[in-house]
């Protein structure tokens, strides 16, 4: 049939991409997955350094933890927000909307040295702080985890509101109607009716800021303390400052796979979808 | 009943400080980039324009935002031209194992960002691309491929197959459908697919980190190793540049999205 021969051509238009892909990309992850067990010497020896010395563990356990910390937060403030933007006018929703979206299109070195600027000693927030008299000397706000924090929550935020906006925006009013009906008062009926509802967006949005999270460079490395540095940065710093490809290799295949992982559960468990930009 | 008020006053309160918290530090760096003092101190003392005036006066700020120019448009349109192509063969041909080219397609998008910035280094020393625009304009465009792929895949799947199958029947040859028929109903996607990856060619910091040189440098990288000096507010001009270039492209961006009738992910 001339029809199917037409379909078949037209899906060779993929090969110049996948050729790309395949050149620029596949290929580099894998040169970089077999460093990491032949440099210097074929073995496992760098994931064995990487997963027992006490230096690389605090690495990798503040990046867990960096990770978690501000996923909750994205959730706290998330959550709120998603909310009030469906629940919202039409005006209203469309000024928070855009309020999401700006920063979601905004460098996050441009984000990032804001915060820089802000958290500084001396600062406009601890000038706020001072002169309002609610502190006696300056916070440390900066070059510590409360900086990374600071800044991590605020550029990662987008990626819990569009998943729960999403989901929110889908449920069906009329079960809190039934549920306030039946005699259900009303913050009882948000915990047991409206908030089952939303968790696959809670979800979704959970796992999106976690998995961004874990190989975030960027915030951590600008705003963070030198001693509590997350796994990219040290990636990084072995290869630039040692040429340590081994070592930086395993500790990056362990990043990979730490982040496959969590996506496969997600997907398995929950049936989350990779749908980054929402 | 008083209850749910107070709930409700948290709530709205919440996102009012949500919403400050997103916003004001870039309000404030646009405030300071105009500043006349030589620091960063909020409120600004007066007002100038130094610091614009420094930016064009000084060589390497000029040689590195023409370095993410001349980076940005061939990775962008390659991008969209690889990327739509993809996007046609992967809805409209049968092709075996579509969801795993897909998914390798998508992969950049999905993989650490430090992952494929050190892999690319460690390759591109050994292919001589380290340090080239050549090699910045490959990695480029390899980023920003899923982006397309996801903007304008959606946008085909939208369009009413029988109408390409109608131009087949009357004679079109696949190309000639393609170009008059399918091309004008996803040429939105196509070009919002293209704002999105000039958008983030210009914005990319982490990868170009990795393999561009003090020669070759883009103007993120060149912020990046200027904000860990002395920081004036030169760097709170390119701040605000930058972030005017990604405003323009996201006002272009939803008056086309309205106008070509795309649904943007929130209405």
């Amino acid at each position: 049939m001339p029809s199917t021969v037409i379909r078949d051509r037209r899906a060779w238009l993929v090969a110049p991409a996948l050729a790309l892909l395949l050149a620029a990309f596949v290929y580099p992850v894998f040169w970089l997955l077999l460093r990491s067990a032949s440099d210097p010497v074929w073995g496992f020896h760098n994931y064995a350094t990487a997963l027992s010395e006490a230096i690389y563990l605090k690495v990798l356990w503040n990046t867990v933890a960096i990770s978690g910390a501000t996923t909750i937060f994205c959730l706290l403030f998330g959550y709120p927000m998603a909310y009030t933007m469906v629940h919202a006018g039409p005006a209203a929703r469309r000024i928070l909307i855009y309020i999401v979206l700006i920063p979601f299109w905004t460098s996050i070195l441009v984000r990032t040295f804001a915060w820089l600027v802000l958290l500084q000693p001396k600062g406009l927030i601890n000038d706020i702080l001072l002169g309002i008299g609610l502190i006696a000397r300056p916070l440390e706000l900066i070059y510590n985890r409360t900086g990374v924090l600071i800044g991590m929550v605020q550029i990662l935020l987008p990626f819990m509101v569009f998943p729960l906006f999403s989901v929110l925006s889908r449920i069906d009013g009329s079960y809190m109607k039934a549920a306030a009906n039946l005699g259900a008062p009303p913050l009882p009926a948000f915990f047991r009716v409206y908030l089952p509802l939303s968790l696959p967006g809670v979800f979704t949005g959970c796992m999106l800021v976690f998995i961004i999270s874990l190989g975030y460079f960027i915030t951590p490395a600008l705003l963070g303390g030198r001693r509590d540095i997350m796994v990219a940065q040290l990636i990084q710093e072995q290869i630039d400052q040692f040429g340590d490809w081994g070592l930086s290799a395993a500790l990056a295949m362990i990043l990979l796979a730490g982040t496959a992982l969590i996506f496969t559960l997600a997907h398995k468990v929950f049936g989350v979808k990779p749908a980054i930009r929402a | 009943m008083q209850q749910v008020h107070i709930w409700n006053a948290a709530r709205i309160a919440v996102c009012i400080l949500v919403a400050v918290y997103i916003i004001a530090p870039i309000v404030i760096v646009l405030i300071i980039s105009f500043s006349s003092a030589p620091f960063l101190t909020f409120p600004p003392p007066g007002w100038s324009m130094q610091w614009y005036e420094n930016i064009v006066g000084n060589p390497a700020w000029i040689r590195s935002l023409w370095v993410s120019l001349r980076v940005m448009l061939p990775a962008g349109i390659a991008a969209t031209v690889l990327g739509t192509a993809a996007a046609f063969a992967l809805n409209r041909g049968r092709i075996p194992g579509a969801a795993a080219i897909n998914g390798i397609l998508m992969a950049p998008l999905v993989v650490p960002v430090i992952i494929t910035a050190a892999a690319l280094f460690g390759v591109f020393r050994i292919w001589g691309l380290y340090g080239t625009i050549g090699g910045l304009i490959l990695a480029h465009t390899v980023l920003t491929i899923p982006y397309v792929l996801s903007t304008v895949g959606a946008s085909l799947q939208l369009v009413d197959r029988r109408l390409e199958d109608a131009a087949a029947n009357l004679g079109a040859t696949p190309w000639m459908a393609f170009r008059s028929v399918t091309l004008p109903l996803i040429l939105p996607a196509v070009l919002s697919g293209l704002l999105f990856a000039m958008v983030i060619s210009f914005d990319e910091l982490v990868v170009s980190l990795f393999i561009s040189t003090p020669v070759v440098r883009p103007v993120t990288v060149q912020m990046w190793s200027n904000i860990r000096g002395d920081v004036d507010p030169t760097i709170a001009a390119i701040a605000t540049l930058i972030f005017l270039f990604s405003l323009a492209a996201l006002l272009v961006e939803s008056v086309m999205s309205r106008s070509g009738g795309r649904k943007t992910p929130f209405s």
